[in-house]
């Protein structure tokens, strides 16, 4: 149904994409979108940049507190396992050595936090992120291929409030980019 | 902040070359696309090294059809190649979690050239590695009874022993290993998914890149965690060679059972590793025309880390004689009479030569700088190493407290099928990994470029 409705509308707009020969550019430009009230923006890069998070007004502490989390629950499950075996499930007596012998239960405790840390830093992270998807509307933008090279862009969304066509796209010919397209939508 | 750092190898950039952020990346992604590309020299090393995996393949069949007999321990030395070449391939492994994760958190930017290629090292070492004991139990069709978990045998692993420890640590090592390596490599894969034309090789590079954009908030949390994973990398490394070797500092054996033995394998767990760093580096920089990213400074630093570590190691020997004779034991006094003195003597004297005696030439910065010489002395390090574990384990095994109950060890054939073999199974997938995955890190060092580039009049100033 809605099909019918987009062909007669042309295309569904996902977004305007700026492309930036040099990073320090697209730092700039990140900052002047925000400062233009712009929330919904996002940047791409083909390494980490520095100050470009903060530029973009973007902060997430989320993934920290999930290593942290997932850490401590491998240190109670590591330290638990054994402490269920040692005491409750299968004691012995180990020259003489208390069921409860905490000292021993130490590497095997340390290891296991270490793992669910490391574990829950790779997927929060990812998951965080959205990802795998493998298919994303920037993927279609011209030059986007780039953005894995030597390109840096950036992208205003249909979806925020202060986005117009007109508007949005003179604003962002404004800040000096390479070249300015338009990010068609997928269609669902 | 890392502007304000000195940079005391200025004059000598990190990156060669006028070189453009495409550049580089065709430099090394190029490695992969251009697959009719390879020096004949990576065939002949791959068929060496698939010829050895054979060699393993046979030996392992044979091994499990005659059951461990076919090796030469028995009592009184129960221990010996198996455990002497687990260690020794777990301490190889050790150099590329402290290249790509202790270096890092040093902000050490130069590790950004081989981080990866040490990281491929250690995950293939451990693989290595973890052949030995699961073979050693003869019948590793049931390994699975190291783990815990609950079964109709009512049992549970001993979580008082240190090879239990082990265990936990070797597996929880390989784990991490290959997350960290993995997550390094989600962006150069993408890299790879948007360059290369193969249609085939394309739906594999994307699926590895998970749909990675290069989104400036995947990036933060992207490099929140590759942080916190060094972090929790560099305790983990240390605590393995740790737990490595309280296998033996935890037994009453004379040689075994001694304090300093933790930060001694860990010291000679990283020499050993950068030798072979080294030993696969200095080859492949030049078949792979990639001098400009591993420059000469980068081997001369990885020597002087070699011949640091290796004075720790040496520290480690002379402390073991002090031990024996402060201890006023005559048991551990008669275990150093005997590998100086013993029908293994030569062996501890060839230690003291290939790890105590050689690798000081390394003091001199012309002889770092001489590519033949280091690659020689990363070899004779791989081998001082190797025989550190062999006086460590057979020698002290061979002699203990009771004359009657002494004997000699002899490796059999099928002990050194099976070295070689591990040797083999190292060098073939040190080489498929060249071939098939980007050997640097790619976006690691466009990132670098981007900070240490010569700033000319030809880089755009930011308009208005």
């Amino acid at each position: 149904m809605s099909h019918a409705i987009e062909v007669a509308q042309g295309p569904k707009v996902y977004g305007y994409i700026a492309e930036f020969e040099e990073a320090e550019q697209l730092v700039a430009a990140a900052r002047k979108t925000a400062e233009a009230g712009y929330k919904d923006f996002d940047a791409f890069s083909p390494f980490p940049i520095h100050g470009l998070p903060e530029a973009m007004r973007f902060k997430d502490a989320r993934v920290p507190w999930i290593i942290f989390f997932c850490g401590v629950i491998g240190a109670i499950v590591g330290y638990g396992l054994q402490y269920y075996v040692t005491v409750f499930d299968y004691p012995m007596n180990v020259g003489g050595r208390p069921n409860h012998s905490w000292v021993q239960y130490i590497p095997i405790t340390f290891e296991c936090t270490v793992l669910f840390a490391a574990l829950g830093a790779v997927v929060g992270m990812f998951g965080l992120n959205g990802l795998p998807r493998p298919y994303h509307p920037v993927f279609e933008a011209k030059n986007f291929a780039r953005a894995s090279e030597d390109r840096f862009f950036l992208v205003i969304e249909a979806t925020d409030g202060k986005f117009d066509a007109e508007g949005t796209r003179r604003f962002l010919e404004s800040l000096g980019p390479a070249e300015v397209n338009l990010v068609e939508a997928e269609e669902v | 902040m890392a502007e304000t750092l000195p940079r005391p190898h200025e004059e000598e950039p990190l990156i060669e070359g006028n070189q453009t952020y495409s550049s580089l990346t065709e430099t090394v992604a190029g490695v992969v696309q251009r697959q009719k590309d390879h020096p004949k020299s990576w065939f002949v090393a791959f068929v060496l090294g698939f010829g050895l995996v054979n060699v393993l393949l046979l030996s392992i069949t044979y091994l499990v059809y005659m059951g461990i007999g076919i090796w030469g321990n028995n009592q009184p030395v129960a221990w010996s190649f198996d455990i002497i070449n687990f260690v020794w391939w777990i301490g190889i492994g050790h150099a590329g979690t402290l290249i790509s994760a202790i270096l890092l958190l040093m902000r050490q930017e130069w590790r950004t050239s081989i981080n990866r290629f040490a990281e491929a090292m250690t995950i293939f070492a451990v693989m290595c590695a973890g052949m030995y004991p699961l073979l050693h139990t003869g019948r590793p069709w049931v390994a699975y009874w190291l783990l815990p978990y609950p079964n109709i045998l009512a049992m549970w692993p001993q979580p008082r022993s240190p090879l239990v420890w082990d265990v936990f640590a070797v597996s929880t090592y390989m784990t991490v290993s290959i997350l960290f390596w993995y997550t390094g490599l989600v962006p150069d894969l993408a890299t790879l998914r948007d360059r290369v034309k193969n249609r085939f090789a394309k739906i594999l590079a994307g699926m590895g890149s998970l749909g990675w954009r290069g989104s400036a908030k995947h990036w933060m949390r992207y490099e929140q965690a590759y942080i916190i994973l060094a972090g929790l990398s560099t305790p983990l490394v240390l605590s393995v060679h740790t737990i490595v070797s309280f296998d033996f500092a935890v037994s009453i054996l004379p040689g075994w059972q001694a304090t300093i033995f933790p930060p001694y394998f860990v010291a000679g767990a990283v020499y050993a590793g950068f030798a072979m760093v080294l030993t696969f580096m200095i080859p492949m920089r030049r078949w792979y025309r990639i001098e400009h990213l591993v420059t000469m400074n980068h081997i001369d630093w990885m020597a002087k880390i070699m011949l640091t570590t290796g004075l720790i190691v040496f520290y480690g020997y002379i402390v073991e004689v002090f031990y024996a004779w402060y201890s006023a034991n005559p048991y551990e006094q008669f275990m150093m009479w005997n590998r100086w003195h013993g029908p293994y003597a030569p062996a501890y004297w060839l230690l003291i030569l290939c790890n105590g005696v050689i690798p000081q030439v390394l003091w001199s910065k012309k002889y770092r700088r001489n590519l033949k010489l280091v690659f020689a002395v990363s070899l004779v390090v791989s081998l001082g190493m190797w025989l550190e574990r062999f006086i460590i384990i057979p020698v002290s095994l061979h002699r203990d407290f009771l004359p009657s109950s002494w004997g000699m060890y002899y490796p059999t054939v099928w002990d050194f099928a099976m070295f070689f073999g591990t040797i083999g199974f190292f060098v073939m997938m040190m080489f498929l990994f060249v071939r098939f995955i980007p050997m640097i890190s790619i976006f690691e060092v466009r990132e670098l470029w981007s900070r240490i580039r010569p700033r000319h009049a030809d880089v755009k100033e930011v308009e208005a």
